[in-house]
């Protein structure tokens, strides 16, 4: 069989300059065996540009990539043995499903048999056993999506890099996928390395998440760690919603959800902090949100859940704000 | 009257005009083409007959086909590098080699081929090269042979190659390449398995392309081959002009247009025609 190193990849001081812009600067970042880490940030941020020097179809212009303590910068791109979802999936149009996923293992000239055996247990692993003999342009969004999947990882590769693989697919369809990549992640163990410019889909599949912004990796950690604790103003409002406190010794990020509203005389989940007037209520079933008016500073943004909603909250209403101690987080810098 | 006028849409008013024009003065003269190879000199197939039993048709027929074999594969060969190497530059520079391209089929023909007869000669540049440094000691024969008809007919014929290789090559996805390359084939590897496949439709559009065009030259075999090596539209036009046998004349001309059909049909038979025509990968 192929042989499964490690898997554990490490970026040190990493740069691309296309002329004079430098699309990713001076990036670290180590990334563990078996992890599934998110590079996220809008268009611009450098997240495909590294991942494409980790893959190998970019050269690097300074920094290094090793993996397992091997440097991988000089190797080209087919012998650095990562799996890859691509963009728009670019299966080979003219063969069949089988011989997509077998691609990797016919061009490594392994014997029929095991080529057969292995593909076999690929069209299991992503449930498409009937579609062996289709060609990719015979097959829904999803289902090559998922041909795409096998035929990356069909070589058993230590690393998978996904680019916005379900970028083309309709939402519903989505957060199913991400339930399947989350499972088959979880069942085989290959690194994953995923870029999206979606924030649900970085927070609900990844252990780690690497924000980025201007080619710069602005904060890693869980998904937990960087929606509770975002260290900075863009970290905070990129991954979820935030508001904005200006104090004294600072700036701080404060999350529509852990607001509580209370009319002006009823005591909330802390210590009444803020007054003021509601401006609108959007109602969303769940929650409604709720936009307030305070005298000093930006307008508040409120999730209330509407089983909790004791009063009908209106247009105009004077309300108090209260939170816990520590729901506002202190922010480094913008 | 009025359901006529309904099923006739307006647009078809447009183009009445030009349709007439192609009955009238296209499928007009090719039926009476027909006509007259199964009437001249006398009604039926003696025409067709002299197929079987003149050697000379039959060598002739050869040789056309022989000819139009190998100028194809040639054409084609040279002309998916020159797409290939165009599809792969610079913005640039493709417009430059695109423009080079266009050139050469602006020139005419007759000019292009008495070049090469200034250049091929026994006492052409480069044979008078070669004597002159000592190379050789006899000029190499490159015309009144069918090298000659070769090298000419293939020149001609480059750029028709390259247009529909061009176009393909340019609808392709890189990323599938890329895809094959991160799999771990090499580039050769991918290559054969994925990038030539993948033109093959513009591979099959310029070989029809260009073999449907050479089996009607005229002016290059007649100069370069020196009225040594015969093709079918030389010898249609002996027949016209100097034998003035018109039935054998309108029986090759109907054998060459219901060649080119059955090569139609037969390609038909192995992909959509109108992805060959289209030049996508579809």
């Amino acid at each position: 069989m192929i042989e499964t190193p490690q898997g554990n990849l490490q970026i040190n001081g990493l740069s691309k300059s296309f002329g004079g812009f430098r699309a990713v600067n001076n990036v670290d970042l180590e990334i563990r065996k078996g992890e599934f880490l998110t590079l996220l940030g809008p268009s611009g941020s450098g997240k495909t540009t590294l991942l494409m020097m980790i893959a190998g179809f970019l050269d690097i212009s300074a920094g290094d990539i090793t993996l397992d303590g091997a440097s991988i910068a000089d190797l080209p791109a087919e012998k650095r043995n990562f799996g890859m979802v691509f963009q728009g999936y670019a299966l080979f149009p003219h063969m069949s499903v089988r011989d997509n996923i077998g691609y990797a293992l016919s061009v490594r000239k392994r014997p029929t048999s095991e080529i057969k055996a292995r593909v076999d247990g690929m069209l299991e692993l992503v449930q498409l056993q009937d579609f062996a003999d289709r060609k990719p342009g015979q097959l829904s969004g999803g289902q090559q999506q998922r041909v795409a999947l096998a035929r990356a990882l069909c070589f058993s590769p230590p690393v998978l890099l996904l680019d916005e693989p379900l970028g083309a697919l309709d939402k519903k369809l989505r957060v199913e996928v991400q339930e399947q990549l989350k499972d088959i992640h979880k069942r085989i163990g290959t690194t994953f390395i995923y870029v999206t410019h979606d924030q649900e889909e970085a927070l609900s599949m990844s252990d780690r998440v690497v924000i980025m912004r201007d080619g710069a990796i602005e904060q890693v950690g869980s998904p937990y760690e960087l929606y509770e604790h975002p260290t900075t103003k863009f970290a905070a409002s990129f991954l979820g919603k935030s508001n904005f406190l200006q104090r004294p010794d600072g700036l701080y990020a404060l999350r529509p959800e852990k607001i509580d509203i209370c009319g002006v005389d009823s005591a909330g989940v802390g210590p009444i902090r803020l007054t003021g007037n509601i401006s609108s209520v959007t109602y969303f079933g769940s929650m409604q949100r709720v936009i307030v008016n305070v005298v000093d500073g930006d307008p508040i943004e409120v999730d209330v859940d509407s089983w909790r909603n004791k009063q009908p909250l209106t247009e105009g209403m004077k309300v108090n704000l209260s939170w816990q101690k520590g729901a506002a987080v202190k922010l480094s810098r913008d | 009257m009025s359901t006529l006028r309904n099923k006739l849409k307006p647009g078809w008013l447009l183009v009445l005009p030009f349709l007439a024009l192609v009955v009238l003065f296209y499928l007009g003269p090719i039926l009476n083409i027909l006509m007259l190879s199964v009437t001249d000199p006398a009604p039926g197939l003696a025409n067709y007959a002299k197929l079987g039993e003149s050697d000379a048709l039959a060598r002739i027929m050869w040789t056309t086909v022989r000819i139009c074999i190998v100028t194809t594969f040639f054409s084609v060969l040279l002309g998916y590098s020159i797409a290939y190497g165009m599809v792969h530059s610079s913005t640039q520079k493709q417009s430059l080699m695109l423009t080079l391209l266009l050139v050469s089929f602006w020139i005419s023909i007759l000019v292009r081929t008495f070049s090469w007869l200034m250049l091929l000669g026994n006492r052409g540049l480069i044979n008078n090269t070669l004597l002159g440094l000592g190379i050789v000691s006899q000029p190499i024969e490159f015309m009144r042979n069918e090298l000659g008809v070769l090298i000419g007919m293939i020149h001609y014929m480059i750029p028709y190659a390259v247009l529909p290789l061009l176009v393909n090559m340019q609808s392709l996805d890189m990323r599938v390449m890329n895809a094959s390359r991160n799999l771990g084939a090499s580039g050769t590897q991918t290559f054969w398995r994925i990038y030539l496949p993948l033109t093959r439709p513009g591979i099959v559009a310029s070989s029809l392309l260009i073999f449907i065009l050479s089996l009607g030259f005229y002016v290059t075999p007649a100069i370069l081959g020196g009225g040594k090596v015969l093709m079918i539209a030389e010898y249609i036009s002996v027949q016209l002009l100097v034998t003035l046998k018109w039935g054998t004349a309108a029986m090759l001309a109907a054998l060459m247009l219901f060649g080119v059909l059955a090569l139609l049909w037969l390609m038909s038979k192995f992909m959509k025609l109108s992805t060959v025509f289209g030049g996508s990968t579809q």
